[in-house]
């Protein structure tokens, strides 16, 4: 096996009743990568996501995450990944250090690790006198940015983000992508869902979902030339055109 | 380890953070208590009656200082004819009208029989019953009184003895009915809300993408309300025995161990309900629906069982509340030991059981 690919599926399918949700879906991806999935709604991009998150078994086809098997080493991969998903997943009612506190808790962090990256996090935020106010006062950015920091508290192998960047204005997206590339630069690969197609250029790799299948795999420069687009957008535009499901 | 303390200290935060529900939590049980207690009571004190008195002789006169003597009549005023006692009733000023015939006093004495009319509002009739009642009783008494020197041929006197509640006080059964209702919307309401929340905020998926395990997630998230609910227990206790003076004849770790045991049940089938929803909103329907009307009209506490149509009285033996209900009333009034509610606890014990298993196997089908 290569130690470079911290995320491999093969064929990997999941199925409800007579509805394929994701379509033998085969790909890798490297450490230190950030791994853009793309997909209209509907694609199966979130079902594939819990797949490999730990969250739903597949019904077939064999995936791999940080080395662990998903069907027989589920706990192994909740220890090694961190998860932002689409809702906003903060407590709303917790203050900024209680919700630190509190995930870095589930993760088994000692209370001393916690305080200091606490700490630190808060500094590297510029929201050093925030921290023990309520998340509900913070603006939705803040927010967004503090959400991606707990993901990556416990340091995880992977973190994958489930449309992290809706409904943020265009700066702070940039700030977040930011976060992003130092987060890789640190090591940790990241798996990204997004909807907005200027963000899909500053990933390494994307993938594109139609109907349950990834039907492009490659860098954004590549797929561009392959489809002959000038930009990630009409590439997208033409791979999601062929869909015939409907989204929901 | 670690991550369950962390756990239960955060619903501590959201608990305490919400100051209105947490008032309402430890505060509900109180104001249940003192409304029960002294708004909300069968008896009966200081009803207003009229008396009319056609005879007015010392028989009457006498009657009528008895009626006047006892705490549970004020006569309003004295009147003169049959239609004022319609006219009193309209204008709603009397709930009962006492009529004395003419020669009241001498037919007592010559023919040794007499009669003595009880007009009631019904349009109430619980104050109507118990108002004739309590007439009737004084009337008796007076008539004791004068044959007590003669002998008569036969006699059979009745004499009754209310056992575990010698006053008849209400609040020997409606304590009992308060905890069982307090309990169970603490623990079956708040908890299915709890889980449910997690669920609508997104928070949930982190939860369980991350290291901790789902029975974990339960339990952790079971204790503050088994917590808040043994704070409840201790007052309605407290104030039913300092301030409505109703003893605990029983054991209390008894009573304690079994309020935990019912406490457990209504998480149980909380946690039930919550996995079974997906919005906050439906949770709270289907606890109201599905556990506390049920609590209040099929426990007992209310309205006898024993009264119901059978179908009905099948259906109270799964509720929970009304097993709660026996073994409290057992427990507190009663003055029993575990030998006579083993039974009850078993059947609490085997409810409490199986909502558990549901939950537990309802909760991670979802994960799937």
């Amino acid at each position: 096996m290569n130690k470079d690919k911290v995320i491999t599926a093969e064929a990997l399918t999941k199925r409800f009743g007579s509805f394929t949700a994701v379509n033998g879906i085969s790909f890798d991806v490297h450490k230190g990568e950030i791994f853009g999935f793309l997909g209209a709604n509907g694609a199966g991009k979130t079902t594939a996501m819990r797949m490999l998150s730990g969250l739903s078994m597949p019904t077939s086809g064999k995936a791999t995450v940080a080395g662990y098997d998903v069907y027989k080493e589920n706990e192994k991969i909740k220890q090694n990944i961190g998860y932002m998903s689409q809702k906003f997943s903060l407590y709303e009612d917790l203050t900024v250090k209680e919700n630190i506190r509190f995930y870095a808790g589930i993760y088994g962090m000692t209370n001393q690790f916690i305080k200091e990256k606490t700490g630190f996090i808060l500094q590297h935020l510029h929201m050093e006198k925030e921290g023990d106010k309520l998340v509900r006062s913070l603006p939705l950015g803040w927010k967004q940015k503090l959400a991606f920091s707990v993901a990556i508290f416990h340091d995880p192998q992977i973190v994958f983000l489930d449309e992290p960047t809706g409904g943020v204005d265009p700066v702070t997206r940039r700030e977040f992508w930011n976060m992003i590339y130092q987060a890789a630069e640190n090591g940790i690969t990241v798996f990204v869902t997004t909807h907005y197609m200027d963000e899909a250029e500053y990933c390494h790799r994307v993938s594109i979902m139609v109907d349950g299948r990834i039907d492009a795999l490659d860098t954004p420069k590549e797929l561009k030339r392959t489809f002959n687009a000038s930009s990630m957008d009409e590439v997208f535009l033409k791979l999601a055109r062929k869909a015939t499901r409907v989204a929901d | 380890m670690k991550q369950f303390s962390a756990f239960v200290k955060k619903e501590f935060h959201h608990i305490f953070r919400d100051t209105r529900t947490l008032f309402i939590l430890l505060g509900m049980p109180i104001m249940q208590i003192i409304i029960f207690g002294f708004a909300l009571t069968n008896e009966v004190k200081n009803s207003r009656i009229a008396v009319l008195d056609n005879s007015k002789d010392a028989a009457t006169a006498s009657l009528i200082s008895e009626l006047e003597a006892s705490r549970y009549f004020d006569i309003e005023k004295n009147i003169y004819s049959y239609k004022d006692i319609e006219r009193s009733f309209r204008e709603g000023k009397i709930k009962m009208a006492v009529v004395f015939p003419q020669h009241f006093g001498e037919d007592l004495q010559h023919f040794n029989k007499a009669q003595v009319q009880l007009v009631a509002d019904a349009s109430d009739p619980n104050v109507a019953n118990t108002l004739t009642n309590y007439a009737t009783a004084v009337v008796m008494d007076y008539q004791k009184r004068i044959t007590d020197d003669r002998q008569l041929p036969y006699a059979i006197n009745t004499e009754m003895r209310m056992l575990y509640n010698p006053q008849l006080k209400g609040a020997y059964s409606f304590v009992p009915g308060v905890m069982a209702m307090v309990l169970m919307l603490v623990c079956t309401l708040m908890t299915a809300i709890t889980v449910v929340r997690e669920k609508e905020m997104g928070t949930m998926e982190i939860l369980l993408a991350s290291p901790i395990k789902p029975l974990k997630i339960i339990i952790a998230k079971a204790v503050p309300y088994l917590l808040l609910s043994v704070v409840n227990v201790a007052s309605i206790l407290l104030l039913s025995v300092f301030v409505l003076d109703v003893p605990i004849n029983g054991s209390l770790p008894l009573l304690i161990v079994e309020s935990i045991l019912f406490t457990l049940t209504c998480l149980a089938f909380g946690l039930l309900i919550s996995a079974s929803t997906a919005s906050q909103q439906t949770a709270m329907f289907i606890s109201l629906t599905g556990m506390f009307l049920p609590t209040i009209m099929l426990s007992g506490f209310m309205f006898p069982i024993e009264n119901m149509p059978l179908p009905l009285q099948w259906l109270s033996n799964v509720v929970p509340a009304k097993w709660y209900y026996l073994i409290v009333k057992d427990v507190m009034i009663k003055g029993v030991g575990f030998e006579s509610i083993w039974k009850e606890t078993l059947i609490l014990a085997g409810m409490m059981f199986f909502l558990l298993t549901m939950a537990i196997k309802k909760f991670k089908i979802r994960l799937a």
